[in-house]
């Protein structure tokens, strides 16, 4: 990773506070250009292992991006650049003798939109299991059926296992996609406003279900729904044009931020 | 009573009378299709009237005589043979190079790079260039060069003559366009979506394309090849310095050898007969042969698509 000239450090840097887990990501002075446009600014911040961390914040203020930084999937544009460094259990990600196949393997992801691979169930599994090297069928059963009851799908499910995944509601489509990324047993759990696209009861099961991974896993969260980012998390941090304003306790951040623009979004006088 | 009035005037659904812009532009876009489908009736009416008379089982199966003029022997089975093996060939060659071109351009190539703007511009203009061109491309490259380059000087030539390989290899240069390009958009049509959860998986590029992104595009990439099966079957001009015979006594017996061909005795029949009226029935069965094996082959293509999409909505 480049060095950091001065000019690239705002002022805004916040202070990291680390919980009682581990520090588990640790990203320092991260900044990010789409092109010519400055799309994260200087963001340093520091979050424990199994904890949930929510990022909230206007659309267009970094968040998503910045979540993208953890398993590099901003290396697919090719006008992305990245400064700055960002730490995984003590490993520098970005540098030059990182597998990002082996990163992407430790860190899973679940994305706005469910996108089940058009495929059955059983294969939208056992996909990533096969990738790394799984190959009896009775491991593939096993963990297949595991994930799947992880993602609390598998009662639904169970009885049709070979059936295609796009013939799922929109809420047990995205619960399938859990399924699949816990399957290959990540580390980390990233997750993209995964049920913004879910009605009120889908958007409750998978709330449920993030308070149960969390005792196995480090999950980041993105989300637009305060009240969400308020039930199920314990750290939150807030983005504001592509700088990081607030990070605190999720308790902190709803009852008493210490930034005026913390107070003024989480109450919804603007965002 | 005069508020009524007023309100019944304001919400007034009645019609404004015979809308005949809607009308005139409906009935165009009916008569462009029912001239289209006439056209092809007329075609297909005239082959079938003129041709099924000659048009038999024996005439099918029969194979080609010397005197290729005579009703009563005339038999068309080596050009039926010679016509679906070349555009068998063909296929396989056209199919898994379009689809690797197009992956390249879709998947890996940068969108807005000169390159890839300038290898976009040539499979457009490969696409209008005539299949004339394509004929003598393939007499100056496939035989000539590499053809007589295998043989390399020996006296008499093995390689470097007309043949099935060179007139199919002919072909799949004239149609990759279409399967490169029904391709590509069938990539492009996939979301990104499953792309992104793919790698997010920790699958590479490779192992992305290979088991999600292709099998998906693969209903597209049959239509490619359906695409250039109709085009090829019926093409005479790529053939015709590259592989196709006037007259052979024996079937062909390996790539190498030529091959009489439907669409070449079409034009055969029609220019070279010493009476026309005699021969007329002959070329009209010709024809239909001609046009049912196309029908058939594409048939084919069309069952395997059908299928493949069923398969996928079963979700295997």
């Amino acid at each position: 990773m480049a060095a950091i000239s001065s000019s690239q450090v705002t002022l805004n840097t916040v202070k990291p506070t680390v919980g009682a887990g581990e520090p588990l990501i640790t990203s320092e002075q991260v900044n990010l250009y789409y092109g010519t446009s400055h799309a994260l600014k200087g963001i340093s911040v520091t979050l424990g292992e199994r904890h949930v961390t929510a990022f909230i914040g206007p659309s267009g203020c970094g968040k998503s991006t910045f979540l993208r930084c953890f398993n590099r999937m901003n290396d697919l544009i090719d006008s992305v650049r990245i400064t700055g460094s960002i730490k995984i259990g003590g490993q520098d990600i970005y540098s030059k003798d990182v597998d990002v196949i082996e990163l992407r393997k430790r860190i899973g992801m679940v994305f706005q939109k469910s996108n089940p691979f058009p495929k059955s169930i059983y294969e939208n599994i056992a996909y990533g299991l096969k990738l790394h090297g799984m190959k009896a069928k009775s491991d593939l059963d096993s963990t297949v059926e595991q994930s799947l009851r992880g993602a609390a799908l598998w009662e639904e499910v169970k009885d049709r296992l070979h059936t295609s995944a796009m013939g799922l509601s929109g809420g047990q489509q995205q619960r399938l996609c859990i399924a699949r990324a816990i399957a290959i047993k990540p580390e980390i759990l990233l997750m993209d406003e995964p049920a913004s696209a879910l009605d009120p009861i889908a958007t409750a099961k998978i709330e449920e279900l993030i308070l149960e991974l969390k005792k196995d896993f480090t999950i980041v969260i993105v989300t637009h729904n305060m009240q969400q980012a308020a039930r199920i998390s314990d750290y939150t941090a807030f983005f504001y044009l592509g700088e990081l304003v607030e990070f605190d306790t999720t308790a902190k951040i709803f009852t008493n931020p210490s930034k005026r623009q913390t107070e003024d979004y989480v109450t919804g006088r603007f965002g | 009573m005069s508020t009524t009035t007023v309100k019944a005037s304001r919400l007034d659904f009645r019609s404004r009378g015979f809308d005949f812009v809607s009308f005139a532009f409906t009935s165009l876009t009916g008569l462009a299709t029912l001239f289209i489908l006439g056209v092809l009736a007329i075609i297909i009416a005239n082959v079938v009237w003129h041709g099924w008379s000659t048009f038999s089982w024996r005439f099918l199966t029969g194979s080609a005589d010397q005197d290729m003029f005579d009703v009563n022997k005339a038999g068309v089975l080596p050009m039926v043979i010679g016509t679906a093996l070349r555009v068998l060939v063909m296929t396989v060659f056209v199919v898994p190079v379009g689809v690797i071109t197009a992956v390249y351009l879709t998947e890996y190539a940068q969108s807005t790079a000169l390159t890839t703007r300038i290898i976009r511009g040539a499979v457009n203009n490969l696409a209008g260039v005539p299949s004339i061109v394509f004929g003598l491309f393939g007499l100056g490259f496939f035989i000539s060069f590499i053809g007589r380059g295998i043989d390399g000087g020996a006296p008499e030539p093995h390689w470097g003559k007309p043949a099935i390989l060179w007139a199919s290899l002919t072909l799949s240069v004239m149609t990759l366009p279409l399967v490169i390009v029904a391709t590509e958009e069938s990539l492009r049509a996939i979301t990104p979506g499953l792309r992104e959860a793919s790698l997010a998986l920790g699958a590479t590029k490779l192992e992305t394309i290979i088991k999600i992104v292709v099998p998906e595009a693969l209903p597209g990439i049959l239509t490619g090849g359906i695409l250039a099966v109709g085009r090829a079957g019926g093409e005479v001009a790529p053939i015709l310095f590259t592989g196709a015979a006037y007259y052979m006594r024996d079937l062909p017996h390996s790539l190498t050898d030529q091959f009489m061909d439907l669409g070449y005795h079409v034009f055969i029949l029609s220019t070279q007969s010493p009476d026309i009226e005699k021969t007329r029935p002959i070329l009209f069965a010709t024809v239909l042969a001609l046009l049912l094996l196309t029908l058939s082959l594409n048939l084919v293509a069309v069952i395997v698509r059908a299928r493949v999409r069923k398969k996928m909505r079963a979700g295997h």
